[in-house]
């Protein structure tokens, strides 16, 4: 019952911050219809700001540990979602009225861009995040000892993700982005800047799969230029999982996935870990394509 | 005309090109060719069908895994593995593209994905413990053609490039065919076409299948040329690089041919920058995409013989 729990807490940590990258892309399938390939990458370019901005920059040096990561947390989603908007500027923007394989192709080209980019600055080998910055305290909690960063870690990706709930059901933008995710050309109609709201998709997402790179570089402690395309594949099957283009969709998608692949390492295989996720895509698009909230797409498919 | 007065130069100059190169470059040339192949079946797939199907290095590892299996266990020749591999492709290409062919674009992009990387980690994971783990197969022999025994890179240039010449052959016959029509239809307009009476679903796996029996062709070369195989050759990596090969080549097996001579042969010519050619590589994609989204060398329009009375008198065919 104890590894049981463990391993929930551990998939709920994970899943955290798969939800968070699987935002991402579901925003963006939201608006535009695209599977933003590169959303991965912009994913480990957080996590490789935020090792630069703590380490080299000496953040870390100059604030208590605490204050700094909270800083560089926030400087790394700036950054990024700055990234996000210049990408969708210039490689997806020209082709909003191509066909939809353009954009597709664009999105991977981007994706295998970023990718080498960060090899060639940084090179290709692993790094760690400095120990320091793991808050090392253990929690007592249903009679385990839990780390304190997983609790952290979810709280963090709760609570990002309960303000962004707040943000797109409860202010008159986000009733935009809602607005232009149904229909754009209706939303334009009734006075929406249909390329405004795109541009702030695009600065949301990656604002939050930053962030979710930096607590991935926290949690686990070493990074590599690779991992945006495995964290990436798995969050957007966990956007598809929750119904892609639906927002709490892609936050539970992610818990729940998290949680259903900690419990598989745990109790099957490890070595299999991976392959589960992508088997849990494959037959949910089978038995129900639409996702677990998705109801709209349901024509389209 | 003037494409095919470049087909023709294009044939001639792979024909003579091993003469020029040193052992090297022929390699590079054999590599081209598998490419080339592995391209040609995916232009099938998605050039002529328009099923987005990223996930073609699969197909082309159970191919070279069958070769290999059957070769190093039972000390099959490498060329009777052929057909095996390639059916062994195929079925496994039916078994899982049955109940996903369905899928709209993006979704069945993103399961084929799903696909490769299980199959990668099926591989690392020693299934069924005949695939040697993370080490891979090595110690695949070389194969015979009437006690011919086919070691140099020149032998598998010619070899390579003869398979990629009878596929060629072979492909142009099927666009040319019923079937090859119904596959164009479905890729303009799928519900039309199921509209008028094609069976869509049917259609779609066929070229599937089809196109994964090549694949795992290619993959029995391709092992026979490595002499050891290992999944990380078989990775996400390669499905994308075969995936923009063909959405590049614009859907004709000319531009095929083209670029990939150009993603492939390019980054060799350019060794003294190659840990900046993948970031090449992905801007070119993207510029391509915004510049000329119908790829290099789109198709032609097809031509039909259709003797109307004042096209008969100019003595031309009409064009529909």
């Amino acid at each position: 019952m104890e590894q049981f729990l463990q391993q929930v807490l551990n998939g709920l940590a994970v899943g955290g911050i798969y939800a968070l990258v699987a935002l991402g892309y579901t925003m963006v399938y939201g608006v535009l219809k695209l599977i933003n390939f590169a959303h991965g990458d912009l994913f480990t370019i957080g996590a490789y700001l935020g090792l630069t901005l703590l380490v080299s920059c000496n953040l870390s040096g100059l604030l208590p540990v605490p204050l700094a990561v909270l800083a560089v947390f926030i400087m790394v989603a700036l950054l990024v979602a700055l990234i996000g908007f210049l990408l969708e500027r210039a490689a997806y923007r020209p082709l909003r009225h191509a066909g939809r394989l353009s954009a597709v192709v664009s999105a991977l080209g981007a994706s295998i861009f970023f990718q080498n980019a960060v090899m060639l600055l940084y090179g290709a080998r692993v790094y760690v995040y400095p120990d320091f910055l793991r808050p090392d305290f253990t929690v007592h909690l249903f009679g385990m000892n839990v780390p304190g960063v997983r609790l952290l870690v979810i709280a963090a990706s709760i609570m990002l993700m309960l303000g962004l709930w707040a943000f797109i059901q409860r202010t008159r933008i986000g009733a935009a982005i809602r607005a232009v995710a149904i229909d754009p050309g209706a939303a334009q109609l009734m006075g929406i800047n249909v390329d405004r709201i795109i541009s702030l998709v695009f600065l949301i997402g990656p604002g939050l799969g930053g962030a979710a790179g930096l607590m991935v570089g926290i949690y686990y402690g070493q990074i590599d230029f690779t991992m945006g395309w495995s964290y990436g594949l798995k969050a957007f099957t966990a956007a598809i999982l929750g119904g892609i283009g639906n927002i709490p969709g892609a936050m539970l998608g992610g818990l729940l996935l998290g949680v259903i692949e900690a419990l598989a390492a745990g109790y099957i295989a490890i070595a299999w870990k991976d392959a589960i996720a992508f088997l849990v895509l494959i037959l949910i698009l089978i038995i129900r394509p639409t996702g677990i909230l998705g109801e709209r797409t349901a024509d389209k498919l | 005309m003037t494409r095919t007065l470049f087909s023709l130069a294009l044939g001639a100059l792979i024909c003579v090109l091993p003469l020029f190169c040193n052992a090297y470059w022929t390699d590079v040339c054999v590599m081209i060719g598998l490419y080339a192949l592995l391209s040609l079946s995916l232009n099938v797939i998605l050039g002529q069908a328009g099923i987005f199907h990223m996930g073609h290095a699969a197909f082309f590892a159970v191919g070279a895994y069958t070769t290999a299996i059957c070769n190093t266990l039972y000390q099959w020749p490498i060329f009777l593995t052929m057909p095996l591999a390639g059916a062994a492709a195929a079925f496994f290409a039916m078994l899982v593209a049955r109940p996903i062919i369905h899928l709209r674009g993006d979704y069945l992009l993103i399961v084929t994905i799903g696909i490769v990387e299980i199959v990668r980690i099926a591989l690392l994971n020693d299934v069924f413990g005949l695939t040697g783990g993370s080490n891979g197969i090595f110690g695949i022999a070389r194969p015979r053609f009437l006690g011919f025994r086919i070691v140099k890179s020149i032998h598998f240039y010619y070899l390579v490039w003869g398979m990629v010449g009878a596929s060629i052959v072979l492909f142009y016959g099927l666009w040319r065919s019923r079937f090859g029509r119904a596959l164009n239809y479905i890729k303009a307009d799928d519900i039309a076409a199921e509209g008028c009476g094609i069976n869509v679903s049917r259609y779609k796996l066929t070229a599937f299948v089809l196109g994964a029996f090549w694949a795992g062709m290619a993959g029995t070369l391709y092992a026979a040329k490595m002499t050891t195989i290992a999944p990380e050759s078989f990775n996400f990596m390669e499905s994308v690089i075969i995936f923009a090969v063909v959405i590049l080549s614009g859907g004709s097996q000319l531009g095929v041919l083209v670029s990939a001579f150009l993603f492939i042969g390019l980054p060799e010519v350019l060794r003294e920058f190659s840990d900046a050619r993948m970031l090449v590589f992905g801007l070119a994609m993207m510029l391509m995409m915004i510049w000329r989204p119908q790829g290099l060398l789109p198709p032609g329009p097809r031509r039909y013989p259709v003797a109307t009375p004042s096209a008969a008198a100019a003595g031309q065919g009409g064009r529909s």
